[in-house]
């Protein structure tokens, strides 16, 4: 286990180093000066020169990587002199654009990115597992038929037309989320507030997610049900509702549970579209805006969270799917 | 003898996306205490189906029953077929336990074996857990597995196809039922496995005497341990005898046809007399005796009925019954010569 | 050219389990050293339990699976270590008949395509044309030739069986082998196609490995009987002898074991019955692999490994062989 432990570690440090390697690699390579986008209109060559020096673009490309690893662990000084400042470790870097250290954006964001996505997760598992199980039962009547025909439009519709659908009706027609809300609120200080800023966000992912739970929950279920062990059990007497909570949807949440844990990586990256639909400041929007600007530490910083996330979740579901399935243990 | 278990009629469709398939098509049987009947047929013949209509555990609303199938439940006698869901549930596993064929698939992966063999007791004994793990392993001790606490605790995928039988097995005793199904439960398993589990069988019906119904299409296996046996062909009975009988002086062409068309460990490397076609189609029966198309003695029959009407399961002898229009004493002489070169 | 088509000699194949420290990884030993002959014409059947390494063992001959270690010779040529492309032209001399009807055919191609694949494959266009040696070959083995643009699943188990045997001749192949082809099928099923693979083989003269773990059916096929237990070869026997008078201890057991369609016998037989599990194949019992199980077993198995040694007309492979 301890083996298994490490081994995972370095490669989850290895992958770090890649990405983000890469990410420098490619804006070292795009044709642009960053000193240039230091300042704004009364720019002076002057200025961006100073700018170069003292952001460390003049210095040769690895030197760059150097710093920007040492950063992290260490903090990172820019510039020299009465000029000079600091920015602390864990030091991602300094976005100019936003005069500020990139660690102090990715925490403002972080928050907001976390709540949107647990709570879609929350919704999403709900919903998709929920009408799942209903499809399953009612196999071929109604209710399944109903349900292949939400997920068909749930999967045909962007998110981008759902969110705006949403945002257009609920929020501008009918009133029932106001629309100039005084920004995030943590849950812990107002939780109505904080429902009410996610609530649309929230359906707006999980309506796209739970489709495709739904989808693969129906058919998880139809081909455990039909699995020899299911028969044994019926063979022992066993009621119909216990053969299903005990024996087939155990079998049948492993599988579910990972894959929610990958899909949930993969919004910590920043849900881009619903962010910026709904106006929400989380690490997609930071990530796009900093594209768009050609901020490269930020752009650097997000990436890396994202693979690392992803990673960590990646590691997390395969230790899961140990417990939830015998076979699959290391003894 | 002590009846555990009359089938009458017995007739089970499917509907299809093809059609109704006839697979059991008025199938009656009888199995008592102490004694193991043997159901042999190959696939298609309706054999599994029958066995399954035994427990209720088609798929509800796929199959549509009729005749009766009467269980022994500790001295009242229940129909399988007009019961209702509960009432299945409580005979399952008590009255009537099943075994089956794929020890692997059929033991649920996720769950400590001693769970399972528990839940078997738990289900009509509720509450008492401490009582359901003892028995657990009284059972896992009485079908031969060594060190059972220690073996309780572990997963199906732990243990070997002989010994996942032995489980089943262990499962199947957990209520001390009278009744025993057997389907098929050694043909997935090597031949020294297989005489294990065989063996197994034999001395724990002894033990309880129980009474067994045993599905194969193996026939060594039936000549090792059947009692009575029935052949079953496109979802008939078309011949009911005492062990010997089926083997010795057999009275149907297709049961003859089986044994000239099984391979023995004998002195002699004859070739094999193979039947000629297949089993014909349970959607569209053909009229007459289903398996006119393939028997070699159609002109031996009188009236050549074999193509027109279907024969009824008659015999001179109350216990040993074939369908066939070919007169019984012709085809006692027929068969005989038949009979004692295969067996030379 | 000498008589034997074929010569094994100590073929091992071992599968690395992944797991394991440096230097003692483990592996499973699924054949560990076999050797035997095979002559021009005969049958040998490879019979043994699940486990034993015989359907490895048969891959391996046709090195669809690279082997560990030992030699493969095949018509007076050493092809252990041939590359794929040199083993393509040897390929058309050696073919392979896969047990189960119902994965071996691609679903999603004619059987004309099925059987024709053969020639396609190695270039060949039959003097007759491709389309009218296809069909020859499906009349040769009972089938319609009309069902040339059929598919797979338009036909049963027995028959699907017979199409995969008429890929396997379609180059007249000198040598076959038979994977356990008639497991997988009814009793009258099965009858056929024993007959059918004797016929072929006897006209053709085509030798054949024929690999099944039910002794029954091994018998009425085979010239000589191979019998393996955990990837070593116990026994080697003309296959009248060894039914008659089996020297191996295992092969007593395991004809103990399998029942016949006589209850008679049946009743009154004495059978072997063998105690304890099969051990696994990644750590076997040292000396003779069969000693955990064996009744005459004596200190000597458990530290000696038994070489296959001579005895009457049978090679047997034992310290204490039996009906000397």
């Amino acid at each position: 286990m301890l083996k298994f432990l490490s081994q995972r570690a370095i490669f989850t440090i290895l992958t770090i180093l890649i990405v983000s390697a890469v990410v420098f690699g490619i804006f070292s390579i795009l044709p642009f000066d960053p000193a240039a986008l230091t300042c704004g209109q009364r720019c002076t060559d002057q200025i961006i020169s100073a700018n170069r020096i003292r952001l460390g673009f003049d210095k040769p490309i690895y030197e760059q990587y150097w710093l920007f690893l040492s950063g992290i662990f260490l903090g990172r000084t820019y510039g020299s002199g009465s000029a000079a400042f600091t920015c602390p470790a864990p030091s991602f870097g300094y976005s100019f654009n936003e005069n500020a250290c990139v660690t102090d954006m990715i925490r403002e964001s972080l928050p907001i990115t976390i709540s949107l996505a647990i709570g879609a997760l929350i919704m999403w598992l709900l919903v998709g597992i929920g009408l799942g199980i209903i499809a399953a039962k009612f196999k071929n009547r109604w209710p399944d038929t109903s349900s292949s025909v939400f997920v068909l439009l749930a999967t045909s519709l962007p998110t981008f037309v759902t969110g705006l659908a949403l945002l257009i009706w609920v929020t501008i027609k009918w009133k029932w989320v106001p629309l100039s809300l005084s920004g995030y609120t943590s849950l812990f200080e107002n939780p109505f507030k904080f429902f009410q800023y996610f609530i649309l966000p929230w359906i707006t992912l999980a309506i796209a997610y739970a489709a495709i739970y739904t989808r693969f929950t129906r058919a998880a279920l139809l081909e455990t049900l039909g699995e020899d062990y299911i028969r044994t059990a019926r063979a022992k007497g066993v009621g119909e509702r216990v053969v299903f909570f005990k024996h087939t949807l155990r079998a049948v949440l492993a599988p579910i549970i990972t894959l929610a844990g990958l899909d949930f990586a993969g919004l910590i990256g920043g849900a881009i579209i619903t962010e910026t639909i709904f106006n929400l400041p989380g690490l997609g929007r930071l990530t796009l805006r900093s594209v768009y600007e050609f901020d490269l530490s930020v752009v650097l910083a997000t990436t890396i969270l994202a693979a690392t996330v992803v990673i960590v979740m990646n590691l997390i579901v395969d230790l899961f799917y140990a417990v939830l399935d015998p076979r699959v243990r290391i003894t | 003898m002590t009846e555990l278990l009359r089938i009458n009629d017995l007739k089970v469709s499917f509907k299809t996306d093809d059609g109704l398939v006839h697979a059991v098509d008025g199938v009656s049987l009888t199995v008592n205490a102490g004694e193991t009947v043997a159901v042999v047929g190959e696939s298609g013949s309706g054999k599994t189906v029958t066995s399954l209509s035994v427990m209720g555990l088609h798929k509800k609303g796929q199959a549509q029953l009729s005749g009766s199938i009467s269980v022994n439940d500790h001295g009242t006698f229940k129909d399988v077929i007009s019961l209702n869901d509960e009432e299945i549930r409580d005979i399952r596993g008590r009255a009537v336990a099943m075994i089956f064929q794929d020890p692997m698939s059929s033991l649920h992966p996720f769950y400590k074996i001693g769970n399972q063999l528990a839940e078997a007791y738990l289900v009509h004994n509720r509450g008492k857990k401490k009582e359901a793990m003892v028995r657990a392993l009284e059972m896992l001790e009485l079908v031969g597995i060594p060190e059972p606490k220690k073996r309780a605790e572990e997963f199906p995928h732990q243990f070997s196809g002989g010994m996942r039988q032995r489980v089943m097995i262990a499962m199947a005793l957990m209520n001390s039922p009278q009744m025993l199904i057997a389907d098929e439960p050694t043909t997935a398993l090597d031949v020294t496995v297989q005489a294990q589990i065989l063996t197994l069988l034999e001395k724990l019906k002894k033990e309880f005497n129980m009474g067994i119904l045993l599905i194969t299409h193996d026939l060594g296996v039936v000549a090792q341990v059947a009692d009575r046996v029935n052949v079953m062909y496109a979802g008939r009975i078309i011949e009911e005898a005492p062990v010997d009988d089926i083997f010795y002086a057999p009275l149907a062409p297709y049961t003859l046809g089986l044994l000239k068309s099984v391979p023995r460990v004998t002195a002699n490397n004859d070739r094999l007399k193979a039947i000629p076609g297949q089993p014909p189609s349970l959607i569209n029966l053909p009229v007459g005796c289903p398996f006119a198309p393939r028997c070699e003695y159609k002109e031996h029959s009188a009236e050549s009925g074999c193509n027109t009407t279907r024969p009824e399961l008659l015999g001179t002898s109350a216990t040993h019954r074939a369908r066939c229009h070919i007169p019984e004493s012709l085809r006692q002489e027929l068969f005989a010569k038949e009979v004692k070169e295969l067996l030379a | 050219m000498s008589d034997a088509i074929l010569k094994i000699e100590n073929l091992v194949k071992h599968f690395p389990t992944g797991k394991g420290k440096r230097g003692e990884k483990e592996v499973v030993k699924a054949v560990d050293g076999i050797s035997f002959e095979l002559k021009a014409g005969e049958t040998i059947g490879l019979v043994g339990e699940s486990g034993c390494g015989k359907t490895t063992a048969g891959r391996t001959i046709l090195k669809l699976i690279e082997p560990t270690s030992g030699k493969i010779i095949f018509e007076d040529k050493d092809i252990t270590d041939y590359s794929s492309s040199k083993m393509r032209a040897v390929r058309a001399q050696m073919q392979i008949i896969f047990q189960d009807p119902y994965s071996a055919l691609n679903p999603r191609q004619t059987i004309g395509k099925i059987i024709s694949a053969p020639f396609e494959i190695q270039g060949i266009t039959p003097t007759e044309g491709t389309k009218t040696a296809v069909q020859n070959l499906m009349a040769r083995v009972g089938l319609n030739p009309e069902h040339y643009n059929r598919y797979p699943h338009e036909f049963s188990g027995g028959q699907r069986q017979r199409i995969g045997i008429a890929r396997a001749i379609a180059l007249k192949p000198r040598f076959i082998v038979a994977d356990e082809p008639v497991s997988a099928l009814d009793v009258s099923i099965q009858a056929q196609v024993i007959n059918l693979l004797e016929d072929l083989q006897q006209e053709e003269k085509i030798s054949m490995i024929f690999i099944a773990h039910d002794l029954s059916v091994v018998q009425h096929i085979s010239n000589r009987v191979a019998v393996m237990y955990l990837g070593k070869m116990m026994e080697i026997a003309a296959t009248a002898d060894l039914y008659a008078k089996p020297h191996h201890p295992y092969t007593t057991a395991l004809l103990s074991a399998v029942p016949q369609p006589d209850p008679r016998s049946e009743r009154t037989r004495e059978r072997i019955i063998l105690t304890g599990d099969l051990p696994s194949p990644i750590n076997p019992p040292s000396g003779c692999v069969f000693n955990t199980r064996c009744w005459k077993a004596q200190d000597k198995c458990s530290t000696d490994v038994p070489q296959l040694l001579q005895v009457g007309g049978s090679q047997v492979a034992c310290h204490f062989p039996e009906n000397i």
